[in-house]
């Protein structure tokens, strides 16, 4: 049987930077996984994750990433993608200086 | 040193430009990253976690002080001021923009260096013993060997498409510190009865998913015969290795399921074919080589001082017993500068730092500087009487720590603070370990301990032939880190075993803490290393301590 779909946030790395970034609903490239537009529908994820890879100059590496719904917005599931909204956990050289 | 010669100095050019070009054709969308992403890999340029990294070659780990001027440069100008020493004598830039790329690789050029070959399924950077042409044990400096490997097979046009990644090794001394028995091809000079340098060449080595020791292809290959018969090896492999499946590309795995003798047949065969291709002009530009690589006018002079200061500097002493190596010249030593400071990440040297050591070596160590696979950096040449000043220099610059060879001389990877294919962190955990070991005060009572940590099955931390290794896991989306034990990267080359069951990240600082406790109890005295007591005792005492809960580990002590 398939494995039940769970909520996706679209995420990649910004094209110049390289610095991970997340689709918005209003088809922005966001540094802050909040803003992301969460996907709760399966079909809809693909359909925006093809709309999202298409975009060669702005990014690399669109994929679907599992999220769940915070008190601000799309928070991360697993610690790897936690690590994508903070930076390295030896210097403060990531997002984690925006805080 | 090696000096670029018009042709190496043009193409390196050439390719800067190329990939200059085609970032421009990335940046303006006329290259998706499909259609990129080769291109910039056969240039060094990952993408990773956070950020674009950038993996530059320093051949056979050798540089001299401009070149590390230049990678401090480098780190100020296009990155965050620092840089990460490798596990095969890279340095890696964790943070540079797409855009500065080209102009970082230009910088590269006007100091001959470049990041080819760096990555993608190619002969990567050639790797030798860091202590080359100055180790008291060795034959005969293998890194002419080494460059002459370099210049072959950069842009080698029938490598460019291995079935999978390249690596070589090479070292000129029974003593093995550059893991050849870890490469795919793994040289090492010898001397035959008749007094005649060559090569015993291994094959099939690697660690990873599949770990495995290199294999004796043959005992004594003639210098003569370095070229053709490396290109016969790789030539037999680009034909038997397996494309159908990417764990089981490499030539360890070509080499277990086809047997030595079978391989050595197909190389002996294909090596016959091509020999007379090599007309003499592959020696002729190894003479070339050779001539750069003569030793450098080694001083004389008086060392009562330096002996005086061992006498008058109990931290100096500690630092000379540690950091020191048996040098090939009279009044010299070979000094590691440890780059593994208690709680700092392993491998990262600040810009600052870089500078201080290329001042050093311009002032003190006949201008040369190495990178060690243990992501440390050597002064190969240093005269005993200059040893106090530089120490004075390398504590000016933070970099004076006397930890080489211990617990908290750790190779650790980047792991999941910045690799795209971590499954874990090692930064993070080598850090711990090394600031517990720092509180405890135990590691120079401990004596010679590697303790060596991957964040991935990759392995790039080697921890396969670590003393302890430590491989970090995602079990269940949880960091879990697993220990092997009994490795050993040396000539005596060893696949570490796995303990038992993994460790979260909590436990695995006070698993191994109680590892070197237990250690201590179980030696027969102080002469008897972590290694020789789990060679005598098995893995039995060892698990017992790590799992003290566990009844079938009692059992098995």
């Amino acid at each position: 049987m398939p494995k039940a779909f769970t909520p996706k946030v679209i995420t990649a790395n910004a094209l110049l930077e390289g610095d991970a970034v997340w689709l918005t609903a209003d088809d922005r490239w966001s540094r802050d996984i909040a803003e992301a537009e969460l996907l709760t529908d399966e079909a809809h994820a693909e359909l925006r994750l093809l709309e999202a890879s298409a975009r060669q100059s702005e990014i690399a590496g669109a994929y679907l990433a599992d999220a769940q719904e915070g008190e601000a917005g799309p928070e991360p599931v697993h610690f790897r993608e936690a690590f994508r909204t903070r930076g390295p956990s030896n210097y403060p050289h990531g997002k984690q200086t925006r805080a | 040193m090696y000096k670029y010669n018009d042709f190496d100095a043009a193409f390196v050019r050439e390719r800067v430009a190329q990939f200059r070009g085609q970032v421009a054709r990335r940046i303006d969308g006329s290259l998706t990253e499909d259609e990129f992403k080769p291109l910039r890999l056969m240039n060094g340029l990952y993408l990773q976690l956070h950020a674009y990294m950038l993996r530059v070659a320093v051949p056979y780990g050798t540089l001299n002080s401009r070149q590390m001027r230049q990678l401090a440069m480098i780190a100020d100008r296009w990155d965050k001021g620092y840089g990460h020493f490798t596990t095969r004598q890279n340095i890696q830039y964790n943070w540079p923009e797409l855009r500065d790329v080209p102009d970082i690789l230009d910088a590269l050029a006007d100091v001959e260096m470049h990041a080819i070959q760096t990555s993608g399924n190619t002969i990567r950077n050639v790797t030798a013993d860091h202590f080359a042409g100055a180790a008291a044990d060795e034959i005969a400096d293998p890194r002419p060997y080494a460059e002459l490997l370099r210049q072959w097979s950069t842009d080698h046009p029938e490598f460019q498409f291995l079935p999978r990644k390249f690596k070589i090794a090479v070292t000129g001394a029974e003593a093995d510190r550059a893991v050849i028995r870890a490469h795919d091809i793994g040289l090492q000079l010898v001397r035959n009865d008749a007094g005649d340098i060559g090569f015993r060449v291994l094959v099939g080595g690697g660690l990873g998913r599949t770990p495995m020791i290199g294999k004796v292809l043959t005992d004594f290959l003639p210098v003569a015969d370095l070229l053709p018969y490396c290109e016969a090896i790789v030539s037999v492999y680009n034909l038997l290795g397996r494309r159908d499946n990417k764990y089981k590309a490499r030539i360890k795995i070509t080499v277990h399921e086809n047997g030595i003798d079978q391989i050595r047949a197909l190389v002996d065969e294909r090596f016959a074919r091509i020999r007379a291709a090599f007309s003499g002009i592959d020696q002729a530009l190894l003479a070339e080589i050779q001539t750069a690589f003569a030793p450098p006018a080694f001083k004389t002079a008086q060392t009562d001082g330096y002996e005086a200061a061992r006498l008058a500097n109990p931290a100096f002493r500690s630092w000379s017993d540690t950091n020191l190596t048996a040098h090939m010249a009279d009044g010299y030593a070979i000094v590691s500068v440890s780059i593994k400071k208690h709680g700092a990440t392993p491998g990262d040297a600040t810009s600052d730092q870089m500078r201080a050591l290329a001042d050093i070596a311009e002032t003190y160590g006949h201008d040369e500087l190495r990178i060690s696979h243990e992501q440390n950096v050597i002064l190969p040449h240093v005269h005993q009487s200059d040893l106090p000043a530089v120490y004075a220099a390398l504590r000016a610059a933070d970099l004076a720590t006397a930890n080489i060879g211990l617990a908290s001389d750790i190779i650790a990877c980047p792991g999941m603070d910045y690799c795209a294919l971590a499954t874990a962190r090692s930064i993070p955990i080598a850090q711990q370990i090394a600031t517990r070991f720092d509180e405890l005060k135990l590691e120079h009572e401990v004596g010679p301990l590697k303790i060596k940590i991957s964040g991935c099955i990759n392995a790039c931390g080697h921890h396969h032939v670590g003393h302890i290794g430590i491989l970090g896991l995602d079990r269940a989306g949880v960091e879990n880190y697993q220990i092997t034990l009994g490795g050993d990267g040396s000539e005596d080359a060893a696949i570490g075993e796995r303990a038992g069951p993994g460790f979260s990240a909590d436990e695995i600082i006070p698993a191994i803490e109680r590892l070197v406790l237990g250690y201590l109890d179980l030696r027969e005295d102080a002469s008897e290393t972590f290694l020789q007591a789990y060679r005598r005792l098995g893995a039995g005492p060892f698990k017992a301590v790590l799992y003290p809960d566990k009844e079938g580990a009692r059992d098995a002590a």
